[in-house]
């Protein structure tokens, strides 16, 4: 019980006094919590709104209607997973842009699937196999075309059935990662791990082939 | 570089990933607000969080989540914010 407390008492001795006062409010009873909650939700909601704004040019086939009502079920999305995870929060942010992170998940999310529902997941070895034509393209004989050609190989010989699957989606198809974890009945994460090994496995097959390979660190 | 060694190029990045060690997608979204707020406050927040980068770079939907907090908390500071009325 010691450690619980101290796990509990250290955010809150972290946090800025903004946030502690949310988190003072949001764990009060009666009024003071009802009105923290609708004045949270109303933060969430507008930063649903945000993030489905951005993202609507990228799924012209939502309507205004479908887009608003996303947006509100984003934000009950959102809600619903702050005040369950509250005991979370580590004070190492300000409490709204700890919030405000759910919500834009949510929207995110949400839009995803509403634009991919229906949509058929492009899993089978069409996807792949043009990689192993590249040594016969107009790049024949340049090292990346050796390399995406050993990639196709590599896709076919050396990875489980699983991992083809999940890297075929993700890094060939650009399927979300959420839309698929949805249809496999998996989590983001498992299925993220899933992919960091069949990429670790075919970085070490192309390795003991020769190939050099690039240092790929997103540039901040 | 032309059109079309950019999308091989990203297509190898795709499929290899950052190939260095990484966050998973939890431990990211629970680093997420720090991160950016590190981020925004022009500190070098892989100092503090490592494997975050990485885990950006090989992980899209991590990705777009941490371009949207960003973009967000931005647009929230955006002096144009502060004249719009309630």
């Amino acid at each position: 019980m010691g450690d619980q407390r101290a796990r509990t008492a250290g955010p809150a001795e972290r946090a800025d006094p903004s946030s502690r006062r949310w988190l003072r409010r949001l764990r009060s009873a009666g009024g003071e919590r009802d009105a923290a909650i609708a004045e949270l939700h109303e933060l969430l909601l507008r930063a649903a709104r945000f993030e489905i704004r951005r993202r609507r040019t990228a799924f012209p086939q939502l309507r205004g209607e479908d887009l608003d009502a996303l947006a509100q079920q984003s934000a009950d999305d959102a809600l619903m997973a702050i005040l369950e995870k509250l005991d979370e929060f580590r004070g190492e942010s300000r409490f709204t842009t700890w919030a405000f992170k759910f919500a834009l998940y949510e929207a995110a999310a949400n839009v995803r699937r509403r634009a991919w529902r229906g949509r058929e997941l492009p899993l089978g070895p069409e996807a792949w196999t043009p990689l192993a034509d590249a040594r016969a393209g107009p790049d024949h004989g340049t090292q990346t075309a050796e390399l995406l050609a050993a990639l196709g190989e590599e896709i076919e010989r050396s990875l489980s059935a699983r991992q083809r699957q999940v890297l075929v989606a993700l890094a060939l198809e650009d399927v979300p990662i959420d839309v698929l974890a949805e249809r496999l009945g998996a989590s983001r994460g498992a299925l993220y791990k899933t992919l960091h090994d069949a990429r670790a496995k075919l970085r070490k097959r192309l390795a003991a082939r020769g190939f050099e390979l690039p240092d790929q660190r997103r540039r901040m | 570089m032309s059109e079309k060694a950019r999308a091989r190029q990203r297509l190898l990045e795709q499929l290899l990933g950052p190939g260095e060690p990484e966050l998973g997608c939890e431990e990211c979204f629970a680093q997420l607000d720090r991160y950016v707020e590190l981020e925004l406050a022009g500190q070098n927040p892989e100092e503090l969080i490592p494997g975050m980068r990485a885990h950006l770079a090989g992980c899209a939907a991590c990705a777009e989540d941490h371009d949207s907090l960003r973009a967000y908390l931005l647009e929230l500071a955006s002096p144009r914010k502060l004249l719009r009325p309630k």
